[in-house]
């Protein structure tokens, strides 16, 4: 494992972040941006991660994610709302079958320093109570002390841990707090750790810790779920968050997925934001593409 | 997840970098004694490449207009340029940097439109270097006993530049040129002339005094009264080997000092442990930025055998996101060939590939069907006994290489008249610096290329020239020395 993560090619830091900056210079008008601005819509994971979220809470960001932009019912939905794993609940009883699907943090979210078994315990609760998707975190002490078998082995526990009774599964992405981790190096070789042991989704961050999600950073996993689909002819999807806020911000992004992996990507089921601002700003910039004009933000909602 | 990805098409919508900005006139005239005149040539029409249309007509300096643009130079030399203190000079300099600045998007646009570059690198690049180095210089200019060179002018010089980075090669001949003391008599490329007569309208807003920078337009003819001219002290050019042989021929035997910035074929080298995916970005950066009309350009991709295929299609799919088109739309990453005349030779020399044998590869994009285009363009299976790989294309047209080990990818890189510049791309540090040492080129870039700062030195070896421009030593070519 360790001779595998340590063979894959370096990462040139002055290229990637200039090579992330050039992509980051296309001007995405009209047509183009109205695309971009639904799809983003469609690939934000609403996300409420505070130690004061309440059953009340929760249920007005669900009912957000259903319906973003109450005065327009062309908008579409977001792809999931992101909470801790006593939320579930709320916002499955809320969400119903609308199709946006309920995201929980589990695995001693943030920080990942508990025992394995609470790790698992607090991964079934989630499923239990009716999670369709698992967001993860890793042992970024196990990682960055070079105990690589040691993050594989709980990314796979995870994932079993995931099953349901049905035989179904929900859906695991894998946190790798790359602020922590630091070098696009690790980066890479965490990418492709993630990726061998079963993660649906790679993501870069918690959101509780700075540096969170960066153009460069995503890029360098972006290069890895290219890379690993060439190899393995498996797709892994990418999940940027934390610190994206604005719709330019997103469609950057967008325009990073489009250009180094391409159009298969493109698609919540492959992409996504872990935002909560960026719902905001990107009703704001849709309500400008479609009236030509601009509105405060007292016309969208605050959840 | 086995891949069930459904593809998404996401066509960017046209984003045209507006034309309102520049207003070209219907004709120009030569920029001497800080006037604009009539020429006494045959004016000549400069076109946009990109679509063919009639941008301007321009004047075309006889030898009589040389003339008259040497004698501004040299009044202007010997009653105010000379006599001036550095930290003066430096004032006019500073205030030339910020208009390019301040101008910046009419330049960009202009040299965009008459060039055939696209906006992103006229508008990112280009300008921003220009005004670089007018900053940089004008730091000197008062400073020149510290450079080692000693403070003494040439006099007036004679500059002529290419068409590949009209405004970006004006300045490099300019700012060290009046930094130094030197007043100058500049022809810009007969198919590119509209950024410097622009420039001479800058030179003119900042009120720098009548006859330290002339704009001569015109082609060879013009070029060579330029360069003969017995009372300029100092010839700079950039330009193809051909017409820097020409030039050191029509000098010898005089006391005029000459650099010259010529041609290259240069080894973009990688290696086994290089940072792919960085080395991807290097390797078309470093031929199809600027349509690969770029001296220094990495024509010639050396790849180790044992990673050779890897690179290839990581090439290509990169290569296949490249956007050809409207130089002023935004998005555009390549642009349209410079002339005709450029296009017919790349052509040329492409077919010599297949004639002898090299596998074409280019990629499949839709050229426009008026203006002079050149698709995004590889070739493999090249030795070093091809043409393409010896001789300068000056187009978006890669040869490749491969090498086993580094003792033959020197011997490779180094195996060429030219040797301007050279790219090596690996993890380890002390192969850098052992494969720089040994590479004959004037600029080794490490793990990048296509790198410019105004702080450096930039210049060749054997065929690619001599001289240098850039950072201090660029100072060497405008003073008289110590001693």
């Amino acid at each position: 494992m360790r001779r595998f993560l340590h063979g894959l090619p370096g990462v040139e830091q002055v290229g990637e972040e200039a090579r992330a900056a050039g992509l980051g210079t296309r001007s995405i008008k009209t047509t183009a941006k109205a695309q971009a601005l639904d799809l983003a819509i469609r690939m934000v994971d609403l996300t409420t991660l505070e130690g004061s979220d309440t059953p009340g809470k929760v249920r007005a960001l669900s009912s957000k994610a259903m319906r973003p932009d109450p005065a327009d019912p062309t908008c579409p939905a977001t792809a999931a709302v992101c909470v801790y794993p006593d939320m579930v609940a709320i916002a499955k009883e809320t969400l119903g079958d609308s199709g946006v699907n309920v995201a929980a943090v589990a695995t001693a979210f943030p920080s990942g320093r508990a025992a394995l078994d609470i790790k698992l315990a607090d991964t079934r609760d989630a499923v239990e109570a009716g999670a369709d998707e698992i967001d993860m975190v890793i042992d970024r002490g196990a990682f960055l002390s070079g105990r690589y078998k040691a993050v594989f082995d709980e990314i796979v526990a995870v994932r079993e841990a995931c099953a349901r009774p049905d035989g179904d599964s929900a859906h695991l992405k894998v946190i790798f707090e790359t602020g922590e981790l630091q070098t696009y190096d690790n980066v890479r070789r965490a990418s492709w750790l993630a990726m061998m042991a079963g993660a649906h989704f790679i993501k870069t961050s918690t959101g509780k810790v700075q540096p969170a999600a960066t153009l460069p950073v995503t890029l360098v996993m972006l290069e890895a779920v290219r890379d690993f689909r060439d190899s393995t002819g498996h797709m892994v999807g990418v999940k940027p968050a934390g610190g994206i806020r604005t719709a330019k911000d997103a469609i950057k992004y967008l325009v990073m997925v489009n250009e180094v992996v391409g159009g298969d990507w493109l698609d919540p089921d492959w992409f996504r934001f872990g935002a909560s601002t960026l719902l905001n700003d990107l009703l704001m910039q849709r309500t400008k593409m479609t009236t030509g004009r601009y509105s405060g933000p007292d016309y969208f909602t605050l959840d | 997840m086995v891949s069930t990805g459904s593809t998404h098409d996401w066509t960017y919508a046209p984003a045209p970098e507006s034309r309102s900005v520049v207003d070209i006139k219907e004709s120009y005239g030569l920029f001497i004694d800080g006037e604009f005149t009539d020429g006494t040539g045959t004016s000549f029409k400069s076109i946009n490449p990109a679509t063919e249309e009639v941008l301007a007509e321009v004047a075309e300096a006889s030898e009589a207009d040389v003339d008259r643009a040497v004698k501004a130079a040299r009044r202007a030399y010997t009653r105010v340029w000379s006599r001036m203190s550095g930290a003066e000079r430096a004032k006019y300099l500073y205030r030339i940097a910020r208009i390019i600045q301040e101008r910046g998007r009419e330049l960009a646009v202009l040299e965009s439109i008459d060039n055939g570059k696209p906006i992103k690198e006229s508008r990112d690049f280009d300008v921003p270097t220009a005004a670089a180095h007018f900053f940089y210089y004008a730091g000197w200019a008062d400073k020149l006993k510290y450079a080692g060179y000693g403070e003494t002018p040439l006099g007036v010089a004679g500059q002529v530049i290419p068409w590949n980075f009209p405004l970006l090669m004006l300045s490099w001949k300019i700012a060290p040129a009046l930094a130094a003391g030197n007043t100058v008599v500049l022809k810009p490329a007969e198919t590119t002339p509209l950024t410097a007569l622009l420039f001479a309208e800058i030179c003119q807003q900042a009120e720098l005094p009548p006859g330290v920078v002339n704009i001569v337009t015109g082609a060879g003819d013009t070029g060579r009264s330029l360069v003969s001219h017995s009372d300029v002290d100092k010839v700079a050019f950039t330009g193809s080997t051909e017409v820097g042989r020409a030039i050191a021929r029509a000098v010898a035997g005089t006391d005029k000092k000459v650099t010259l910035e010529l041609g290259g074929k240069a080894a973009n080298i990688v290696f086994d442990d290089a940072p792919i995916d960085q080395a991807i970005e290097g390797i078309v950066g470093g031929i199809f930025f600027n349509q690969g009309h770029v001296c220094c350009a990495g024509s010639r991709l050396l790849v180790q055998e044992s990673v050779a295929d890897e690179v290839m299609e990581r090439l290509k799919r990169r290569m296949s996101t490249l956007r050809l088109g409207d130089p002023l739309d935004k998005n555009t990453d390549v642009g349209a060939i410079n002339s005709g005349e450029q296009l017919t030779r790349i052509r040329e020399l492409a077919g010599v590939g297949d004639a002898e044998g090299a596998e074409r590869w280019e990629v499949a994009c839709d050229l426009p069907t008026k203006g002079y285009w050149f698709p995004p363009t590889v070739f493999t299976g090249v030795s070093q006994a091809h043409r393409i790989a010896r001789e300068e294309i000056f187009g978006p047209v890669l040869s490749v290489l491969t090498f086993r080990t580094p003792a033959e990818a020197v011997e490779k890189a180094n195996n060429t008249p030219y040797g301007l510049s050279a790219g090596v791309w690996t993890d380890k540090g002390s192969r850098i610096l052992s494969i720089a040492n040994q590479l004959r080129a004037g600029v080794v870039w490490a793990n990048t290329f296509n790198k410019f700062d105004p702080t450096s030195p930039f210049g060749g070896y054997k065929e690619s020239g001599y001289g240098r421009e850039g950072g201090r030593h660029g100072l060497q070519a405008y003073l008289k020395g110590e001693r």
